[in-house]
């Protein structure tokens, strides 16, 4: 093993806490702005002069935070649901399998992946419209899976290799039919890769922009990312930076707590003790 | 408990590869078979048809009388130990051993008691509640062998399951197995690649080559009396020596001197028809030290001299090698087995002799020395088949 110097050590901390500043000033900013009063916001100092939380109460006090909350809540859990789902299947067929079009179905999958999004959202937006899903929880849902999908499979097909398939045959073995081997071996050990897959897609969803901005219109189906461009103060010459801010600090709020919840159940090495290792 | 009677089972791959072709074996109640044989001939996919993981392309598996190549897996009540001894991660011990169990719907006190007995057996006791990562190699392999056991499966199968362990420890559990075998009666086959498993577990051994049975006997039947020339070279370690060798007229002439032909041997050679040019099998214990052999054995078997080449002493006994001129022994059989020990491709410089010593011998390494061998004991092989033209079933 290498020998851990002092100097080297402290080498590591400088860059560490450089990385983690980087990473946490915007953020940290952005909880500032949202818990300072509307006197004080562009004082331009770090730490609020003057605490308050009217902006959270302001954001909580109109129907279109909370409607918009509502709608990123809903598409974005089922759009990874959907995706999930299907991406299992496909992920288990790839790594499973071995079917005629095998390669050309995960090169499709990549060139989706690909696919520059930006040049979508007209064409998008004509056929949303004709076919009415334009404004509505489908015609943010569709798009979401579309593009959740590559990420998907390639997430899960990458887990479901590590799974030693050994052991669905010594289950086959110990008397289990197929439906109990992949219940009660192949699912318990494929779960944290379905996890980790649901965060990144959840993820994904909920912040996605672009397609949030083009394909809504009104609060019916407007997710938060794109209601924080309607915000407006309570009065048209008000700056809404407070409120914008209390709106993002709110949005993370739901992404920490989901993280978090299925942190517990990724535990990386799951498998191993499986085989001779 | 049932016999398992394979009828001229074939397996053909998806691919087109012929793993196994016209395979004949009857396995008895109780009766531990082992299958052994070069990389790839065709052991795991035997078993892994009996198991019912691999369907089978023609042919008939029975077992206890049932035709079973249709039967799922968990229809055939057998209990199988992996290479990779497969151990299911998220479950500790106690219910990787109880897993079977739990899906024959067997009562808690049942299974506790069961779980119990085999950890007992097995001497996992202390390990039950724990996981198959934190356990040894022998550990695992012991979970392994119990998840088989606990619910009295009518056959064991086992593919190499100890060939992840070190010599010590696979000495250890090669020793258990025969006995936990024994104790319970049950029928078994067991794949292997490591000589002593195969001489010392099975109470019969089959020999494959690329999915055919050479040769089906107890081990020490199929030392003294190997059909061809593939089993006599694949059985024993160190190898039988092959030597080119001509026959003429009640004689053989050889690399190691002319020798006078037993009344056996001839007997033998001229009932199996033997052509001239034949390839001379001994195995490297009957050699010996010339200066150790009294006289009268002296003239029973034939002397000549060699320079020693390398000399291993074991204490016990001691291994002499040195080379003769006068060519190597060809045959398809012998590529094979070449190629299966990884020497393959290793210059033609002649014929390599191991042979086997007494710890009396006082031969040194790069000295000459003075060697006897029992021409007795003296096997003829038929280059073109392979064929032993001295066999005899007796
Ligand atoms: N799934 C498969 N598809 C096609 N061919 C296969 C498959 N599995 C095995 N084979 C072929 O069948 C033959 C026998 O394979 P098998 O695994 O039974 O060998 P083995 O005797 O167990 O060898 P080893 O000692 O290396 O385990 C080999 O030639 C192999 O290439
Ligand atoms: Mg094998």
């Amino acid at each position: 093993m290498a020998v851990i110097t002092t100097g080297k050590r402290v080498r590591w901390t400088i860059i560490d806490v450089i990385v983690v500043v980087y990473a946490l000033v915007p953020v940290l900013w952005t909880l500032s702005l949202s818990f300072k009063s509307k006197a004080t916001i562009g004082d331009g100092s770090f730490i609020p002069q003057e605490w308050s939380v009217q902006s959270y109460v302001d954001i909580f006090q109109t129907n279109d935070f909370l409607l918009a909350l509502v709608n990123s809540i809903g598409i974005s859990l089922i759009a990874t649901a959907i995706a999930v789902v299907l991406g299992t299947m496909a992920a288990y067929a790839i790594a499973r399998l071995d079917f005629p079009g095998k390669t050309a179905l995960v090169g499709f999958s990549l060139l989706v992946a690909m696919f520059p999004q930006v040049s979508l959202v007209s064409p998008l937006f004509s056929i949303e419209r004709s076919l009415s899903l334009f404004d509505t929880w489908p015609g943010l849902i569709l798009p979401y899976i579309t593009f959740a999908l590559p990420l998907a499979i390639y997430t899960l097909s990458a887990f479901f290799r590590e799974i030693p398939w050994e052991l669905e045959k010594a289950a086959k073995m110990d008397g289990a039919t197929p439906a109990q081997a992949f219940r009660r071996v192949i699912a318990p050990l494929a779960a944290p890769g379905v996890f980790t897959t649901a965060i990144l897609v959840f993820i994904f969803c909920w912040n996605d922009f672009l397609f949030a901005i083009s394909l809504t219109a009104t609060t019916r189906s407007r997710t938060v990312p794109a209601a924080l461009q309607f915000f407006t103060g309570a009065s048209q010459f008000e700056d809404p930076t407070g409120q914008i801010c209390a709106a993002a600090v709110v949005i993370t709020i739901p992404i920490v707590l989901f993280v978090l919840f299925f942190q517990r159940r990724i535990v990386a090495g799951l498998t191993s003790g499986a085989v001779k290792g | 408990m049932a016999e398992i009677v394979l009828d001229k089972v074939t397996k053909r791959y998806a691919d087109g590869a012929l793993a196994v072709s016209d395979v004949n074996i009857e396995i008895a109640d109780g009766e531990f078979v082992i299958l052994v044989g070069p990389s790839g001939c065709g052991k795991s996919t035997t078993l892994n048809m009996i198991a019912g993981l691999e369907d089978i392309t023609g042919g008939e598996l029975r077992i206890g009388g049932v035709r079973m190549n249709e039967k799922a897996p968990k229809d055939r009540d057998i209990a199988m130990v992996f290479q990779s001894y497969a151990l299911y991660p998220h479950m500790t011990v106690r219910e990787n051993m109880a897993f079977p169990l739990r899906l024959a719907k067997v009562d808690n006190a049942t299974v506790t008691r069961k779980v119990e007995e085999a950890a007992a057996i097995l001497d996992l006791k202390a390990h039950l509640d724990r996981k198959p990562a934190n356990l040894s190699g022998g550990q695992r392999q012991r979970v392994a062998m119990g998840r088989a056991i606990v619910r009295s499966p009518k056959a064991f199968l086992m593919d190499e399951p100890l060939s992840n362990l070190d010599a010590k420890l696979r000495g250890q559990m090669r020793t258990s197995v025969s006995r936990l075998q024994k104790q319970l009666g049950t029928t078994t086959v067991y794949v292997t690649h490591d000589q002593t498993e195969a001489m010392t577990l099975g109470d019969r051994v089959v020999v494959l080559r690329g999915g055919l049975v050479q040769q089906i006997g107890a081990p020490q039947f199929l030392y003294d009396h190997p059909a061809n020339l593939f089993v006599a070279g694949f059985i024993g370690a160190p190898a039988m020596n092959f030597l080119p060798a001509t026959l003429e007229n009640g004689s053989l002439s050889t690399p190691l001197g002319t020798v006078a032909l037993t009344d056996r041997v001839r007997r033998a050679a001229e009932a199996a028809d033997a052509p001239r040019e034949v390839i001379m099998g001994v195995r490297p214990e009957h050699f010996e030290d010339a200066s150790l052999v009294d006289a009268a054995a002296l003239d029973r078997g034939a002397s000549f001299d060699a320079q020693v080449e390398v000399l291993e002493s074991m204490g016990a006994e001691k291994f002499a090698y040195f080379s003769v001129e006068g060519g190597e022994a060809h045959a398809s059989d012998l590529a094979d087995l070449a190629a299966d020990a990884g020497s393959a491709g290793v210059p033609d410089t002649g014929s390599q002799v191991v042979t086997r010593l007494s710890a009396a011998s006082a031969v040194a390494e790069g000295q000459p020395a003075k060697f006897w061998f029992d021409t007795d004991k003296v096997q003829l092989f038929d280059p073109a088949s392979g064929a032993n033209l001295t066999y005899s079933a007796d």
